[in-house]
């Protein structure tokens, strides 16, 4: 990589931003961009790209080829993915056998290899052309679409594609106060899931008495099922620094900390490598181009807490204590980190900034709804066919995010809810499809936005055993200080743990109603305060599921193990065995070419058997024997 | 990987200067030592202690409340199972179990032996390639209830 | 001086008092668990609960650690408030039923039944305990471990801590347990429980809530550990 140089002033930087915007715009070559984030490299892209290489020498193309290695691009489900520039042609889940054909076919000779284009769901047609896949074009992605086009680890990559230009707007034609109208103005929420106006708050810490004041970036990133944030950290860190500097220019702040997750090694290391790059060019540190400004960023990273997501909880681990939130007052704007005026927001909030002061507040406040503007990336997961990160226009239904994006339900089962906002959020029914995404719909309905993690779930997903789930994740996050968080996610865990045992009983349901009104109301933080909203939204819009359980000693979707038993329906099974072979107990019997029969005395309802089997001739279904033993007459 | 490992002092004092006797710095002085000893030893901790000037008892509520850290010897491989949403409905419990009962462990446990250590994880952010277990910093993608023998056979030399 | 309203009556409050204190001050009564005058607040027990604002957007807050503020609306005892701190006693009431504390506190606001399964802890990790070594005895033996369901209080390692001495302290000042054990001459009705109880007090609860392992030295539990 070269070797990086301070830059002296603003017009050196500017200067090199124009170049490097020139190089990249008049380049002939084409581009080979491979995704490699973390999933990515879960699923071997590291083996592809090296292939590539290889491939790339021995047909000679090392001068006519560019390979340009990028974090994660978003749509999971085609990893390992390629795309070809200029013309954009997509080439989707390679192995690195895949590779020396690629680049003789289509790099040598021009030729598409169809078997590697996309090939949508349900109309089973292929698409060359990257815009030509569904799942980007209802997809707005203005802050997601430019890890596609950079190198993380390179400076000069991202000041390639005019990175640092809205910063340098900010250093010279904005005055502090100016920077935050033009964020106030633009409509910005918070992307961390509570939607605070983000203009608002930098006003306020700005306007806090004292010298001293700090930024944070919150890469704590906890909700279970999303991983937006990991994604633009990895993919292009610099966007999220920019950001940072643009408020620590707006707020006064001359320190900020950007606390990642323990659990994202490559993001804490991309973005390591990028302070430092920015240290190495002056562009972090005393007198940054000569001017008065000055800033230091620092990187701290959580060690497996979700409760240091909350803000107060966030300041106490960077200063070395337990994870405990405080009472606010004061907010961490009027004391937060060392006691000192903080600003903290979210990684998606700061990554919009740069965009914003580039583009202007009336560009961003254009997108969207009245009260929620501009895009939010989701991740788009669980029983979906195109599983991936999804940047939308705020406004845009569940139903177009679900069906037109994400290819609806695999396996052409049923959709049964999509689950928001993580363990803060609920789960929301068919009959919602056509609610429109913003902040407030969403809460009306019973959920929030969250920080975007969307888990789709089918008919096969049980209700019950999401709320006790959610409970379980909960009752194991909470700091423990407030009795009614600590107590209450514990007490709603066992109530909703022996309604999935068939231990239920009348008066559970409206226990728990009560037990989750209390939780909500008593507790001090944002954890508790919001761990009763699993519970409440399956209990609003599932609550037969739940009186199944409980009245029937019935699972309907067949997940309960109390309540469910591994059944052969005689007339599917062909005989193939793969059931017997995969069963872990020896409870399977039966011949070759012969129906087979499980065995309850064995059978310790593992689930291999109906994983195994092609034919779909396993199925769970209601435990008989309980019936008769504890069925309660009403 | 002995249980009673000598504990080198020189080790622990040298991270706790790496960043400057600074309380503030206790959860990645913590990390360090965690990422050498690869658990975090008693003694570890009172030296700590001793060098950072703070109570013992606020170093253990801070090692105990993080899930990062353990005060138990961990095993020479450690097995970590994503429990994440996506994962759940993908079917990570049946895959956790699959691994419990291979490894003869329950979760957060660590073998007589010192070889096989079982956890969870919350979530690893890798929803789109769930069900993910994560065996010695090697993610195996879409697990399933069969694939658990070929993976822990891999590890198994 | 901060001005504001409680129960609509109006109120004025010194710079950097809660509005526990505030009440306090004006004879108003709001009920308090893991709250001492000597010792910082924490806001465990939610028993202090207090609905501050109007309207919908009202919400509950512990009044030990909320400060006064200028022009706050402050209701102590609406339904909202009730039924919350009937809960938590009810949650409390499942963990450590023994509690004279915490039974006179459930026959107080009137919660006369336990909907959940009976725990029998004693510790309700209100934080008295740690915050009466740690701040008046200036001991810091005891803490808080883990987190969630799991939290507990101990001393490092679960051993005899070096730090501990002997001082009574956190016995002293435990809610859950100060009334239970005074010995077997003791002139409270409820205790001499030792005497009474049949298993016997010591026999009954394995792990006493003590650190004093030389049982007997500081003269609050009795008898010598079997």
């Amino acid at each position: 990589m070269k070797r990086l140089r301070k830059f002296k002033n603003v017009e050196d930087l500017r200067k090199t931003i124009q170049q490097q915007e020139a190089t990249r715009q008049q380049e002939t070559k084409k581009v080979i961009t491979v995704s490699s984030g973390t999933c990515g490299q879960a699923r071997g892209s590291q083996k592809v790209i090296e292939a590539l290489k290889k491939a790339i020498k021995a047909e000679g193309l090392k001068d006519q080829v560019i390979l340009r290695i990028t974090g994660c691009h978003g749509f999971c489900e085609a990893e390992p993915n390629l795309i070809i520039y200029p013309d954009r042609i997509f080439y989707q889940k390679l192995t690195p056998e895949d590779v020396r054909t690629i680049v003789q076919e289509t790099i040598k000779d021009g030729r598409v290899v169809e078997k590697y284009l996309y090939r949508d769901p349900r109309t089973k047609e292929r698409a060359w052309y990257e815009n030509e896949i569904q799942f980007y074009q209802k997809q707005k992605r203005i802050v997601l679409g430019d890890n596609v086009f950079v190198d993380p680890t390179s400076l000069l990559d991202y000041l390639a594609i005019g990175g640092f230009k809205p910063f340098l707007k900010a250093l010279t034609e904005f005055h502090p106060e100016e920077i935050i109208q033009t964020v106030k103005k633009s409509g910005l929420r918070g992307r961390g899931g509570a939607g605070f106006p983000t203009g608002v708050k930098w006003e306020a810490t700005r306007r806090s008495p004292g010298d001293i004041k700090y930024i944070i970036c919150n890469g704590d990133e906890g909700d279970p099922g999303a991983y937006m944030d990991r994604s633009v950290l990895e993919g292009n860190p610099f966007r999220v620094l920019e950001g940072m500097m643009i408020g620590a220019l707006a707020i006064g702040a001359r320190e900020g900390f950007i606390y990642v997750r323990d659990e994202y090694p490559l993001a804490v290391r991309h973005v390591t490598q990028a302070v430092d790059q920015l240290y190495r060019t002056g562009l972090l540190g005393k007198n940054i181009l000569g001017t008065e400004f000055s800033f230091d960023l620092h990187i701290s990273k959580g060690a497996g807490a979700f409760v240091c997501g909350e803000e107060t909880a966030l300041i106490a681990s960077i200063e070395g204590r337990v994870g405990e939130p405080r009472q606010r007052p004061p907010f961490p704007a009027q004391k937060g980190l060392w006691k000192k005026p903080t600003c903290i927001n979210n990684v998606e909030t700061w990554a919009n900034i740069p965009l914003i002061i580039q583009n202007g507040a009336e560009w961003f406040s254009s997108i969207g709804t009245a009260g929620s503007k501009g895009t939010k990336i989701f991740s788009l997961v669980g029983k979906i066919n195109n599983t991936g990160l999804v940047e939308v226009p705020m406004g845009i239904t569940l139903r177009e995010i679900i069906y037109d994006i994400g290819g609806g339900i695999p396996e052409g089962k049923a959709f049964k809810a999509v689950q928001t906002g993580g363990p803060s959020g609920g789960c929301l029914p068919a009959s919602l499809l056509d609610l429109p995404i913003d902040y407030e719909s969403l809460t009306a309905a019973g959920s929030i936005m969250g920080s975007g993690g969307m888990i789709v779930m089918d008919e096969k997903t049980c209700m019950v055993d999401v709320a006790m789930y959610f409970l379980n994740f909960l009752r194991d996050e909470s700091c423990g200080k407030c009795i009614s968080c600590r107590e209450g996610t514990q007490r709603m865990w066992e109530i909703v743990k022996d309604i999935s045992e068939g231990k239920g009983k009348p008066g559970d349901l409206e226990l728990l109603e009560e037990l989750a009104l209390a939780t909500k109301d008593a507790s001090m933080c944002g954890l508790g305060q919001t761990a009763a909203n699993p519970v409440l939204s399956t209990l609003r819009y599932f609550r037969e599921e739940f009186e199944a359980h409980i009245y029937e000693k019935r699972c309907p979707a067949g997940v309960c193990k109390s309540l469910i038993r591994y059944v052969v329906i005689p007339e599917k099974c062909t005989g193939c065995e793969a059931c017997k072979r995969a069963c872990p107990t020896q409870a399977i019997q039966g011949t070759r070419k012969d129906v087979h029969l499980i065995l309850y005395d064995k059978c310790i309802k593992c689930g291999a058997c109906l994983e195994a089997c092609r034919f779909e001739a396993i199925e769970a279904q209601r435990d008989e024997a309980i019936i008769i033993d504890k069925e309660v007459r009403l | 990987m002995s249980t009673s490992q000598t504990v080198n002092l020189e080790k622990i004092q040298e991270i706790v200067e790496r960043y400057g006797y600074d309380k503030s710095k206790l959860i990645s002085i913590l990390q360090d030592i965690q990422a050498v000893f690869h658990y975090l030893p008693a003694q570890a901790l009172k030296q700590v202690a001793g060098y950072l000037k703070i109570p013992l008892i606020d170093i253990i509520s801070v090692a105990t409340f993080y899930r990062a850290f353990s005060l138990k010897p961990r095993g020479e491989h450690v097995a970590t199972v994503c429990m994440g949403t996506a994962c759940h409905v993908r079917g990570a419990p049946r895959i956790l179990e699959e691994f419990e009962r291979q490894l003869n462990l329950k979760k957060g446990e660590t073998s007589e032996d010192g070889k096989w250590s079982l956890e969870t994880v919350a979530c690893l952010g890798c929803c789109a390639i769930g069900p993910v277990v994560v065996v010695d910093g090697d993610y195996h993608a879409h697990t399933t209830i069969r694939k658990v023998s070929n993976i822990l056979h891999k590890y198994q030399k | 001086m901060i001005t504001m309203k409680i129960n609509g009556v109006e109120v004025k409050a010194e710079e950097g008092w809660t509005i526990l204190e505030t009440a306090q001050f004006y004879g108003l009564e709001i009920p308090t668990l893991c709250h001492h005058e000597g010792l910082s607040p924490y806001g465990a027990c939610r028993l202090c609960l207090v609905e501050i604002g109007e309207g919908a957007k009202a919400k509950l807050v512990s009044s030990c650690t909320y400060p006064a503020e200028e022009g706050l609306i402050v209701h102590t005892d609406t339904r909202r408030v009730i039924k919350a701190r009937r809960m938590m006693i009810e949650l409390m009431l499942s963990v450590a039923p023994y509690s004279k504390v915490i039974q006179d506190l459930a026959s107080k606001f009137g919660v006369t039944r336990m909907r959940f399964t009976i725990r029998n802890e004693e510790c309700i990790l209100c934080g008295l305990c740690i915050r009466m070594c740690a701040e008046q005895m200036d001991g810091k033996a005891i803490g808080f471990q883990n987190r969630g369901y799991q939290r507990k209080i101990s001393t490092p390692f679960d051993i005899r801590s070096e730090e501990c001495r002997l001082c009574g302290g956190c016995i002293y000042i435990c809610p859950a347990c100060q009334l239970r054990c005074q010995g077997p001459q003791a002139e409270t009705a409820l205790c001499n429980a030792c005497l009474t109880m049949d298993p016997t007090c010591l026999d009954y609860y394995d792990e006493l809530q003590c650190w004093m392992y030389d049982a007997g030295r500081c003269g609050t539990c009795v008898r010598e550990k079997k």
